[in-house]
């Protein structure tokens, strides 16, 4: 893709060990150098860091979910703790895991290098973001430490604003901030992307990665100061007695549905528009093959971040919204399941005539693709009027965007973060546990939640503490499936780690791939590139032939 | 140990919507199998040690894409318009319907037959008669669910919402509580019981109810002093009040509304809302003094008024 280095003639690392200066040695090993940084490799690696920690706190209160619902009787744990639990598992995945998760963490480090950048547009706002995102996340934990909110992710009125008595205000104002490190990184991003391409890198030169991050930044500065301004109003309400949600203080509670689901719905594609950005990168890598429909895979990507905007009633079906608004926004949902289509039949028509390599990354790209397409169908299903007024608000929806939430965004995240751990950290993992764990994470979450989809049919509501007792076998097949994705999930937390110290070291390109970020070393310099790449060249430029050497850790 | 995959069908809906549910299956299987199929074949052909024919084809791209763009639009409009038909049903009660009202309240579901009857958490109804709920929360947003007739509807506080259904079997089927309420969300459960007419008719007269639901209205209406204005000659001038529901009433403002349910709680409610034409605004608020089930009781004595008197 660039003229600077021919591919071929790397040198295999463990023959040719050589220092060379990296964004880890230069600046410093400090605590200061890296809470300080301007640096968007360093600045990805601290959203990294947090991310982790709300995950788990976040897993912790889904595996205690798990456990309470393996018996119907609401038996560990009390219902005020059930319901702080999934509300604490909700608000923390959504906001403090899943958003942050492709585009801070791995679009913060690659973007600027998949452009031939130095840095982002601007690297001090990138920080501050930073800043702002913990300062909600330690918010929302204060809240949690503190005795919780018991309103859902959701937070509907007048629940929230008038009947809940927990830490609503403190949960909300923690999404709230976190918001404003989400509008900056989508402003930032937008702004790298248009002025900071390396001479030649056109708008149909860009990996697909990137447009995708542009889609998804474009959601993010427009949708979330609704979620923002949505949430100070309920809080004003709750705070205040401003009536503008509670039907007693002469407000109306379905409004604040649409509000909150006129940033929801895009956010789901802000979950989910960077994983399917990954999957395009990781397909044709691994297939060497030029990925097949560029243009349309791209475009479908402006679609759905267009579309996302008009479907947010589907919701509301039986939420006593006009039957015809409930006519149009089903259309305009089955409308965005197209581009999505689109993708999947083109990444699959990619390993046409390829050369395909069964490395990790692309077994997390294969259970995308499998898992994204049973979450994609399944919400034709919910986008079905006559079905949605039966499914609404049971486990089958818990099933839907699970399917597409984790299956497809934390499959693609987990296949990303493999794809570019050598380039982050210099370190291979090890290849055989890598694989290993893509495979058990596939079973695991298969397992915990296609049972879902059938207990939610047959009528379980959720948010449930208790259940009826004909549920029951679909729940202990969820838990089990839950214990067999945690160890999914655990594996590569601990060979990562270990990959650290003891992985072998990374050459600049281990998967021959094209794109910029392969071309300067692994760990890249502080400044990104020793000289400023020129691209000539189409991206994807693979072939197929002759068998390459991947190298594996 | 038993897997049950359908929940028991207790309408006509729920067949329909089963119907719709298992072609929607038949669907998913058949997208599955088109891009799962080819993408495991490909997987094993070109595997990288994998001798195979490698050199790059040129494909009609654009063809292709418009036809994977094309057939699943028209197959995805066929499925949305048939879901689309069905939720027409769902929504719109038919006409000849047996009213009950349903208030929802942390946690619980109260529930008011026109004869007088009232219950909690069970739901009597008589079998092959339509039933139309007419709901509504004195508190936080619920949802009335009952799995096997494959319906819910949300139950808002500030608004009459409404769901039908005609059982087709005696039985006793679930009704949950589908939208998050606060604390005992899931145990906000309770039991339709279909009998039939005759057992139905039995059990009414059992519950020995004071008066019907009008009546209690009309006592209300008496005790409110509602009368005192809407009755015979009075200092205010207000309108009558008798056969008033179902017809349009003209106001100050030039609109004409219908008086359904919603006018007329609002009009007990927020008289000064809605000002009916040739009045003024001299209607005081009910808002602080009637609760949910005694707005419910006066509205069945102004529907019955016109109709009985
Ligand atoms: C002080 C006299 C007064 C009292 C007491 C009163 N009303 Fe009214 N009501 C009026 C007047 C005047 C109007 C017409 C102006 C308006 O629409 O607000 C009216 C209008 C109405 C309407 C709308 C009628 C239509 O034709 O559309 C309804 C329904 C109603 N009242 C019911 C009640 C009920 C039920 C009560 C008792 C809870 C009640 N009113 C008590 C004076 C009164
Ligand atoms: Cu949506
Ligand atoms: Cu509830």
């Amino acid at each position: 893709m660039i003229t600077a280095v021919p591919q071929t003639d790397i040198p295999r690392p463990s023959l040719a060990p050589r220092r060379l200066s990296n964004y880890f040695e230069e600046g410093g090993r400090t605590l200061a150098s890296w809470l300080l940084t301007t640096d968007h490799k360093r600045i990805g690696l601290l959203y990294l860091y947090s991310i982790i920690v709300y995950f788990i706190i976040a897993a912790f209160a889904a595996a205690l979910i798990r456990i309470e619902l393996i018996t119907p009787a609401g038996d560990l744990v009390t219902s005020e703790t059930y319901n702080k639990l999934f509300t604490i598992h909700g608000t923390l995945m959504v906001w403090f895991f899943l958003i942050p998760s492709v585009p801070a963490v791995l679009g913060n480090f690659v973007l600027p290098l998949m452009l031939g950048a130095r840095d982002v547009a601007f690297p001090k706002l990138n920080l501050l973001s930073w800043y702002l995102f913990n300062l909600g996340g330690l918010m929302a934990l204060y809240a949690v430490a503190f005795g919780g909110a018991d309103t859902g992710w959701t937070f509907y009125t007048p629940y929230s604003s008038t009947y809940s008595h927990s830490h609503v205000v403190t949960m909300a104002a923690g999404v709230f901030i976190a918001g404003f490190g989400s509008i900056l990184t989508g402003l930032n991003f937008i702004i790298t992307i248009h002025k900071m391409r390396a001479p030649g890198l056109t708008w149909f030169r860009l990996p697909l990665f990137v447009w995708s991050l542009y889609s998804t930044s474009v959601i993010l500065v427009l949708a979330t100061p609704v979620l923002a301004m949505t949430l100070a109003l309920m809080s004003l309400e709750r705070i205040w007695g401003l009536g503008v949600f509670d039907p007693k203080l002469g407000g109306d509670p379905v409004l604040f549905q649409h509000l909150f689901w006129f940033y929801s719905h895009p956010a789901v594609y802000i979950m989910i528009l960077p994983g399917m950005g990954v999957v395009s990168e990781l397909i044709p890598c691994f297939s060497r093959k030029p990925i097949f429909g560029y243009h349309f895979i791209a475009f479908s990507s402006v679609a759905i971040a267009v579309l996302g905007f008009l479907v947010w009633g589907h919701h509301m079906f039986v939420s006593s919204e006009s039957i015809y608004a409930g006519l149009v926004f089903s259309l305009l949902s089955y409308l965005v399941a197209v581009p999505s289509a689109i993708k999947v039949f083109n990444w699959t028509m990619t390993m046409y005539r390829g050369r395909i390599y069964l490395s990790t990354p692309f077994l997390y790209a294969l259970g995308f693709i499998g898992l994204f397409t049973i979450g994609g169908l399944t919400g034709l299903f919910l986008a079905a009027l006559g079905v949605d007024v039966h499914v609404h608000g049971t486990y089958f929806i818990i099933a839907h965007f699970h399917y597409i939430m984790v299956g497809g965004m934390v499959t693609a995240f987990m296949g990303g973060l493999h794809y570019w751990w050598p380039k982050i950290t210099g370190r291979l993992y090890p290849e055989n546990l890598g694989r290993l764990a893509a495979l058990i994470m596939f079973i695991g979450f298969n397992l915990t939640f296609f049972p879902q989809f059938v207990v939610g049919y047959l009528g379980m509501p959720r948010r449930y503490h208790s259940y009826a007792p004909e549920f029951q076998i679909y729940n202990v097949l969820s838990t089990a499936g839950a214990s067999i994705l945690g160890i999914g999930y655990l594996l590569p937390l601990i060979y990562f780690i270990w990959s650290l110290k003891h992985g072998r070291r990374a050459p600049s390109n281990p998967w021959k791939a094209t794109g910029l970020e392969w071309q300067t070393s692994s760990p890249p310099p502080k400044h990104n590139f020793h000289e400023t790449p020129v691209v000539t060249e189409e991206p994807y430029q693979y072939s197929p032939v002759p068998e390459q050497r991947l190298i594996y850790g | 140990m038993t897997f049950p995959v359908f929940p028991h069908q207790a309408s006509r809906i729920a067949i329909e919507t089963d119907r719709i549910y298992l072609g929607l299956l038949c669907l998913s299987v058949a997208v599955c199998l088109v891009v799962f199929v080819p993408m495991i074949f490909f997987l094993f052909k070109y595997r990288s040690t994998h001798p195979a024919d490698r050199t790059p084809r040129r494909l009609p791209q654009n063809k292709i894409e418009i036809t994977w763009t094309l057939i699943p639009l028209f197959v995805f409009m066929a499925f949305y318009a048939w879901a689309a038909r069905q939720y027409f049903e769902i929504e719109r009660p038919p006409p000849d319907a047996r009213n009950i009202n349903v208030i929802g309240k942390q946690w619980m579901w109260k529930i008011q037959h026109p004869e007088g009857n009232r219950e909690i958490n069970e739901l009597h109804v008589p079998v092959g008669r339509i039933v139309k709920l007419t709901m509504t929360s004195q508190d936080v947003i619920h949802s009335f669910f009952l799995p096997e007739f494959r319906i819910k509807q949300d139950v808002v506080p500030g608004r009459y919402t409404a769901e039908w259904f005609k059982a087709e079997n005696i039985g006793t089927y679930n009704i949950f509580c589908s939208e998050y309420c606060g604390t005992s969300h899931s145990k906000m459960i309770g039991h339709v019981i279909v009998m039939s007419p005759a057992d139905y008719q039995t059990w009414l007269i059992r519950g020995q109810p004071g008066s019907t639901l009008a009546q209690s209205g009309g006592r209300l209406f008496l005790e409110l002093g509602c009368s005192g204005c809407h009755i015979g000659p009075s200092i205010v001038r207000a309108p009558p009040l008798d056969g008033v529901f179902g017809k349009p009433v003209p106001l100050t403002t030039g609109d004409v509304v219908l008086a359904d349910e919603a006018y007329l709680r609002d009009s007990i409610l927020f008289p000064a809302k809605q000002i009916v034409a040739g009045y003024t605004n001299d209607m005081p608020t009910f808002a602080a003094k009637v609760s949910e089930e005694e707005l419910l009781e006066l509205i069945a004595y102004l529907k019955s008024l016109g109709t009985t008197q």
